[in-house]
């Protein structure tokens, strides 16, 4: 029987999205729906992770670190547009 | 000794990938956006975090990936204590069955 270990490590990863899809979906305010966006930035840095062990390119996780800045950078755009104010306060 | 390094990297990646899956399913049931907000946001920058460690391990000592550490755990609970307060200035409510509101009483 063959077992592929890369998807046996990253089924977590796609449940954990499909998880946060769902509350973006249904979530009945939008910060509900900013924080499962935030979480779903996270969580792509744990694929560029995983990509980095199991495939022979390297670069993933550079793609990771500019993946957390630009996360970090929406989340905060998000919320100031959350708290009704303009960008430039 | 490079057997013991693949070994202790495989279980980092195991434990940050549960608490991620516990990360989320409290993002899913949880009853409040401020709920929701603490319980995913502290086990989904913990998980990441021993993910990240678990790749440092088992790509030869990789140190891209400390420096995603730094900023994961820098800018992720900066952003959840952002998005927080603009959700309880935009008049979010609590839950029902929430206690005590701190940030309420030093307004007034």
């Amino acid at each position: 029987m063959m077992t592929n270990i890369p998807l046996i490590f990253s089924l977590p990863l796609i449940i954990c999205c499909f998880l946060c899809l769902y509350r973006v979906f249904r979530g009945p305010t939008p910060a509900d729906r900013i924080v499962a966006v935030d979480i779903l930035g996270i969580l792509v840095v744990g694929f560029c992770a995983l990509f980095t062990i199991f495939t022979p390119r390297k670069f993933f996780m550079d793609i990771g670190i500019a993946w957390a800045v630009l996360g970090f950078i929406g989340a905060l755009a998000l919320a100031k547009y959350l708290e009704g104010k303009g960008f430039d306060e | 000794m490079s057997e013991i390094v693949l070994v202790i990297g495989k279980i980092f990646l195991m434990v940050g990938l549960a608490f991620d899956l516990l990360g989320c399913i409290g993002l899913v049931r949880l009853p409040d956006v401020y709920n929701r907000l603490q319980a995913s946001t502290k086990c989904v920058t913990l998980g990441t975090c021993f993910i990240l460690f678990g790749t440092f391990l088992l790509s030869d000592f990789l140190w891209k990936s400390i420096l995603a550490i730094v900023f994961i755990v820098m800018s992720s609970p900066t952003g959840a204590h952002a998005i927080a307060h603009a959700a309880h200035r935009s008049g979010i409510k609590l839950w029902e069955k929430s206690v005590v509101d701190k940030l309420k009483e030093d307004k007034k």
